[in-house]
């Protein structure tokens, strides 16, 4: 399993849980996971959190069948590279569908989920999944 | 100015699942009989440079390249880490060629080693995640064999390369290290075996994979100036390069070739003045058969797209257009993580010095070497070349 201690975790909800990235206001490209730095600009940039719509299409995937120590019970489950309408693209687990659905451009909506937790008394750990849009 | 530097030993330990033996013994091992082959003694040597991925999650040891200088009976010298995931050893041989290059050192020793069967399968799993974005890849849960994946159905897509033209990689590789008795596997596969063999992320399989393995390698570098003195067929580094990416394969442009790779190609050819078609035998980074196909093009032996036909053709076997892995690959050789970009050098160093064997590739005069960390975040190339 993935260690992800507490204060690492928590400072990531925004983005996991409303998919909160940034943008830099210099040269206008976005990033998901949000950036402090914009690296196109670096010191002469300027970033601010934007919201991103949660919508977007299928880039590539592929269906985990040896999962990685914590994800035993989800398996067989699909991950894919999502590409959001924004732009950017993240990598996902993709929820609520039929693997016969699950194609290189379909369009794909997020949802939100448990990812994974720490054990029987650890912290439990939610963010975002996709599902195929209706 | 920069001097020119050489190979003048080189050693591997047999890759395998070494139960009786730990990463002491291995990199011990590799780095005397390196030191042997290159008709020195220890106290010629100036200075190591280890390359080693996850000791610290893999045998719980850091600090370890201290403990390789005192294994191989080489305190005080200076002894230093290097670590860039699956591209350690690449990088390891790139530092320390940079070491003798420079003139601060005369006589340097580059060792690769991993450990890897001290902990069981799912935790190495994790270890070699490290490779990955943790917070953005692995704990989303994708695995290693998933971002290859990933490679691999963008590859299907836009190229039309099919599982059993990467299939063919994983049979090609095995035939080579058939022929190769310090390979991890002995055994030829053929397609069928492959295409049976158990899902582990859609479209790859378990025999796509590179396996777990123990292992280390280490080869002593020297200015060529001096490799004379020591020994008659010195191997020249004539090119040494590296490049970077972003650690998130979902941040690149394109999932179907690594930039890092592209670029440091691109570099090294310039600094060796050659083409692709000028290189005899190449060893490149097959952790994932699908890795093969994007390395044979992004290194410029074919053209975008065409790797997996040119498997199918053949064009990769020994004797064939350009060899490749003739070692028997990451696949077929075994994958112990910091010992693979080493490993990769001193199949070059038997090849160039006509001491292949079974798996010798004839003529062969230029030799190069493709190691890439992660999912191609690191990319660390060597061209090597016969100096007698």
């Amino acid at each position: 399993m993935v260690t992800i201690g507490t204060p690492m975790s928590w400072r990531r909800i925004p983005e996991r849980y409303g998919l909160i990235g940034s943008e830099c206001e210099i040269c206008k490209a976005n990033f998901f996971p949000a950036r402090k730095i914009c690296p196109n600009c670096r010191r002469r940039g300027r970033t601010k959190p934007i919201r991103y719509s949660g919508k977007g299409k299928i880039y590539s995937y592929s269906v985990i069948y040896s999962p990685p120590t914590g994800f035993e019970l989800e398996a067989p489950y699909i991950i894919a590279i999502v590409e959001l309408d924004e732009g950017p693209r993240l990598t996902s687990q993709m929820d609520d569908c039929d693997l016969r659905d699950v194609k290189i451009g379909v369009p794909v909506e997020m949802v939100f989920r448990k990812i994974q937790e720490d054990g029987k008394e650890g912290l439990i750990h939610y963010g975002f999944k996709f599902k195929i849009a209706k | 100015m920069r001097r020119r530097v050489a190979i003048i030993g080189a050693a591997m330990t047999k890759f395998g699942e070494e139960w009786e033996r730990g990463f002491r013994d291995l990199i011990a091992e590799a780095g005397v009989k390196a030191i042997e082959d290159a008709h020195m003694s220890g106290k010629e040597i100036d200075a190591i440079y280890g390359g080693t991925m996850a000791a610290g999650r893999l045998i719980g040891q850091e600090h370890i390249t201290a403990l390789i200088a005192d294994y191989m009976g080489l305190n005080p010298i200076p002894a230093t880490r290097v670590e860039a995931a699956c591209a350690s050893g690449g990088v390891a041989l790139r530092t320390g060629f940079l070491a003798v290059a420079s003139g601060f050192h005369d006589v340097v020793v580059v060792g690769g080693a991993e450990k890897m069967t001290d902990v069981s399968v799912g935790d190495a799993a994790v270890a070699l995640g490290g490779a990955g974005d943790q917070e953005w890849e692995l704990f989303m849960g994708a695995t290693f064999p998933a971002l290859y994946a990933l490679m691999a159905r963008r590859h299907m897509h836009e190229f039309g390369t099919t599982i059993e033209q990467m299939a063919m990689v994983a049979v090609k590789n095995h035939k080579n290290a058939a022929r190769n008795p310090y390979a991890h596997f002995q055994n030829e596969i053929t397609i069928r075996d492959v295409l049976k063999s158990k899902m582990v992320a859609s479209p790859l399989r378990v025999y796509d994979c590179s396996p777990i393995t123990d292992g280390a390698a280490a080869v002593v570098l020297t200015s060529l100036e001096k490799a004379r003195k020591y020994v008659d067929a010195p191997i020249e580094i004539i090119a040494s390069s590296q490049a970077s990416d972003t650690l998130a394969l979902h941040h690149r442009k394109s999932l179907t070739t690594l930039n890092a790779t592209v670029v440091a190609a691109r570099k090294a050819y310039d600094m060796a003045k050659l083409k692709p078609r000028n290189i005899d035998v190449c060893e490149v980074h097959d952790c994932f058969t699908i890795a093969e196909i994007i390395a044979s093009e992004d290194l410029g032996f074919f053209k975008k797209g065409e790797g997996g036909k040119a498997v199918e053709e053949g064009e990769t076997e020994l004797d064939a257009r350009i060899p490749i892995n003739t070692s028997g690959g990451l696949k077929g050789c075994g994958h112990p993580v910091g010992a693979t970009g080493v490993k990769q050098a001193v199949e070059i160093v038997w090849q160039l010095r006509g001491d292949a064997k079974k798996r010798q590739v004839k003529n062969a005069e230029i030799g190069m070497t493709h190691n890439v960390g992660g999912s191609g975040a690191t990319a660390v190339i060597h061209i090597l070349k016969r100096a007698d």
